[in-house]
């Protein structure tokens, strides 16, 4: 099948569909904090206004700002795009990588999972060989290592390695 | 003058050997931070703060203003040289900035706008040093009531003075401020919002937030872009710097508005980004080179540099004064004073003399260095742009993750960062501010916590609000930067058929 002729070279989501789910989102948002305001109470105790009194307002507040941006949002022009599938997977090539990280950081420590992340980087979105890749995933933690550990003595998450170096 | 006695005593305590130094690795962390993509004044600060709490305060708060200047410095490069503005408020100076570089102009332009931000934070911190010890004074007499009709007038002045629009400047920032109220009420001690998580029971930190919003998100959207940096030469030398320096003088008119604008922004919480367009505006329509503007004209320079670097720095005068923050960077200092054990607002004035005028006096000192530094090591700056966005993305993602661990120590705030940074690239996207969520984080629980003792000293009457005249001009200033847009529009209507005839 041909593409019509005015259709734009590339597709992408509806800017408008991504505006509205983000005001429903910051809706739900909102519509929790007055729930878990409510738990705590929202009236007048005998110390002052109780715990959920000022939080109750705010979620208010979000959800009233949020159906008028859910609204406006949903008047935006069909053909505005969000973005081409292709930035869209850009961005997915760090959204994972990066919880990946996240994820492996408290099993690996924060050494190794960073010099894994930036070898994997290098090697598949940059395309450097594999002599420069593990040069610099590996000095750049130890870099890390001898400014916090030692220079400012703070420590980070270390994991089975560094157990096994003794550090 | 009472202050000018204690400002010569806050450069006595600035001139130690390692206060100096602190400035000297300050100011070049900024630059570097300004320069590359992901990295601001903003989460540069929130990254490096951790590592400061066991340093003494004044050196803490030196080193994290001078990275402050420096980023504001920095972005001025990758403007001029590579048309990418590295901080928002530097996109106004790529307008006119790189057309001069194409036209082989980079360093006039460059020195343009050093010297510009130079000149304008000079001016702001010479208002600082002379305004802010008497607003600090003024605030003394400050109770709860005036204290939340401050905050009140700050958050109105986000909605009514953004550009973007008023429901999603409201909704982001008290988004920030039911974040804020996340985890233990500071007023009664009850656990509140957690829904029974243990991880939320300490509440979110605006330290983490901050490095999530503009770290994370800054690079998302930088990947989304798909940038390639694509630079012009750097050919500064003293000669060009002298050439510039001897024309400058000449555009006087257009720094002295540029400064007045961006003081009077960065005040009041607009922030540098709005200021420096609307100098750059400004200027255009006063200019009778007014139609060159965006082919290369040095004036186009100057004006958005001098405003953004003037609100940049003036933007601390209401936060040492009041303790309430002009601008995200501000406010990330102000979250440092508080864990640095300083109780931010008028008091300070009183019970941490060195501090503030240590502060005061590093302004000075740091601006000087600051122009020192960036004109003499553009070429290094620029070379730093030219590392392979590949090697430089995973860096920077792992520094942002080691700042977002070290505030707490805890790998949940990781996990957390992360979050806050793929909301960043929507709220972005979707053209929420972010600046008054960060703010509202930070300054939540003082707003709260003085909302509810003006209704604890009336009974529970709002009218408390406006008891006194005092809170009821606030509140009134509140009003009308929150209805700007309509007050501005309704007064154009009025005024114009009057100066028409």
């Amino acid at each position: 099948m041909s593409n019509p002729p005015d259709a734009p070279a590339s597709t992408g989501p509806r800017h408008r569909t991504i505006e509205m789910g983000v005001a429903a989102f910051i809706l739900a948002l909102g519509a929790i904090t007055m729930i878990g305001s409510l738990s705590v109470g929202i009236g007048w105790a005998a110390e002052g206004p109780q715990s959920g009194f000022f939080p109750f307002y705010v979620g208010l507040l979000i959800v009233i700002a949020s159906v008028i941006n859910f609204f406006r949002a949903s008047s935006i022009a069909r053909g505005r795009q969000f973005a081409e599938w292709g930035q869209i997977a850009q961005v997915r090539k760090v959204v994972i990588p990066m919880a990946i990280y996240v994820a492996a950081v408290p099993w690996l420590g924060i050494y190794v999972a960073s010099g894994l992340l930036i070898a994997g980087f290098m090697r598949w979105l940059g395309r450097y060989g594999w002599l420069m890749t593990i040069g610099i995933s590996v000095v750049m933690p130890i870099l890390i290592y001898v400014t916090f550990e030692k220079w400012f003595l703070v420590p980070l998450p270390k994991g089975p390695l560094e157990d096994l170096l003794g550090l | 003058m009472d202050s000018f006695g204690d400002l010569l005593s806050g450069f006595v305590v600035v001139l130690s050997w390692h206060n100096f130094l602190y400035m000297l690795i300050g100011i070049t962390l900024g630059v570097i931070i300004g320069v590359l993509p992901g990295l601001g004044g903003a989460n540069g600060v929130a990254i490096l703060l951790p590592l400061t709490f066991s340093m003494p305060p004044t050196s803490a708060i030196i080193l994290l203003s001078c990275i402050y200047w420096g980023a504001l410095f920095g972005g001025a490069i990758t403007s001029i040289l590579f048309n990418i503005p590295g901080e928002p408020w530097s996109v106004a100076t790529t307008f006119d900035g790189h057309p001069m570089a194409q036209n082989g102009k980079a360093g006039e332009a460059l020195t343009a706008a050093f010297t510009s931000s130079f000149v304008g934070a000079l001016f702001a911190v010479i208002v600082i040093t002379l305004a802010a010890p008497l607003v600090a004074k003024f605030a003394l007499e400050f109770g709860p009531a005036e204290m939340f009709a401050v905050f009140f007038l700050a958050f109105c002045s986000f909605v009514g003075m953004g550009k973007e629009p008023p429901a999603k400047t409201v909704a982001s920032m008290m988004i920030g401020f039911a974040l804020a109220a996340v985890g233990t009420d500071t007023v009664t001690g009850q656990l509140r919002l957690t829904f029974g998580s243990t991880e939320l029971l300490g509440g979110f930190d605006f330290l983490v937030a901050v490095i999530g919003l503009f770290g994370i998100g800054e690079i998302l959207l930088t990947m989304e872009e798909g940038l390639s940096f694509k630079g012009k030469a750097t050919g500064i030398n003293p000669t060009v710097v002298w050439q510039t320096w001897k024309i400058l003088p000449r555009y006087w008119m257009t720094s002295l508005r540029a400064c007045v604008i961006g003081c009077w922004m960065g005040i009041t919480p607009a922030g540098a980004t709005p200021a420096s367009f609307m100098s750059y505006g400004i200027a255009k329509r006063a200019s009778k080179n007014g139609d060159k503007f965006g082919t290369g004209d040095i004036e186009g320079v100057i004006a958005p540099e001098t405003a953004a670097h003037a609100a940049g720095t003036s933007a601390l005068l209401p936060m040492l004064a009041l303790g309430v923050p002009g601008s995200p960077t501000a406010a990330v200092l102000l979250g440092g004073l508080m864990i640095w054990g300083l109780q931010p607002g008028p008091l300070l004035f009183v019970e941490q003399k060195d501090f503030v005028w240590g502060l005061i006096a590093s302004m000075y000192l740091g601006n000087v260095v600051g122009l020192a530094v960036v004109l003499t090591m553009v070429p290094m700056f620029a070379a730093i742009l030219r590392v392979p966005f590949g090697i430089i993305a995973p860096i920077i993602l792992v520094i942002c993750a080691i700042g977002a661990y070290t505030v707490h120590n805890n790998s949940f705030d990781v996990i957390m960062m992360l979050v806050f940074g793929v909301a960043g690239y929507f709220l972005k996207k979707c053209n929420y501010p972010l600046a008054p969520l960060v703010l509202a984080i930070v300054l939540g629980d003082k707003a709260e916590e003085a909302f509810r003792q003006s209704l604890l000293i009336s009974q529970g009457s709002i009218a408390v609000l406006w008891s006194s005249k005092l809170v009821a001009i606030i509140m009134a200033l509140g009003l009308l930067a929150l209805f700007w847009p309509m007050v501005s529009a309704g007064l154009n209507r009025v005024l114009k058929p009057l100066f028409a005839k």
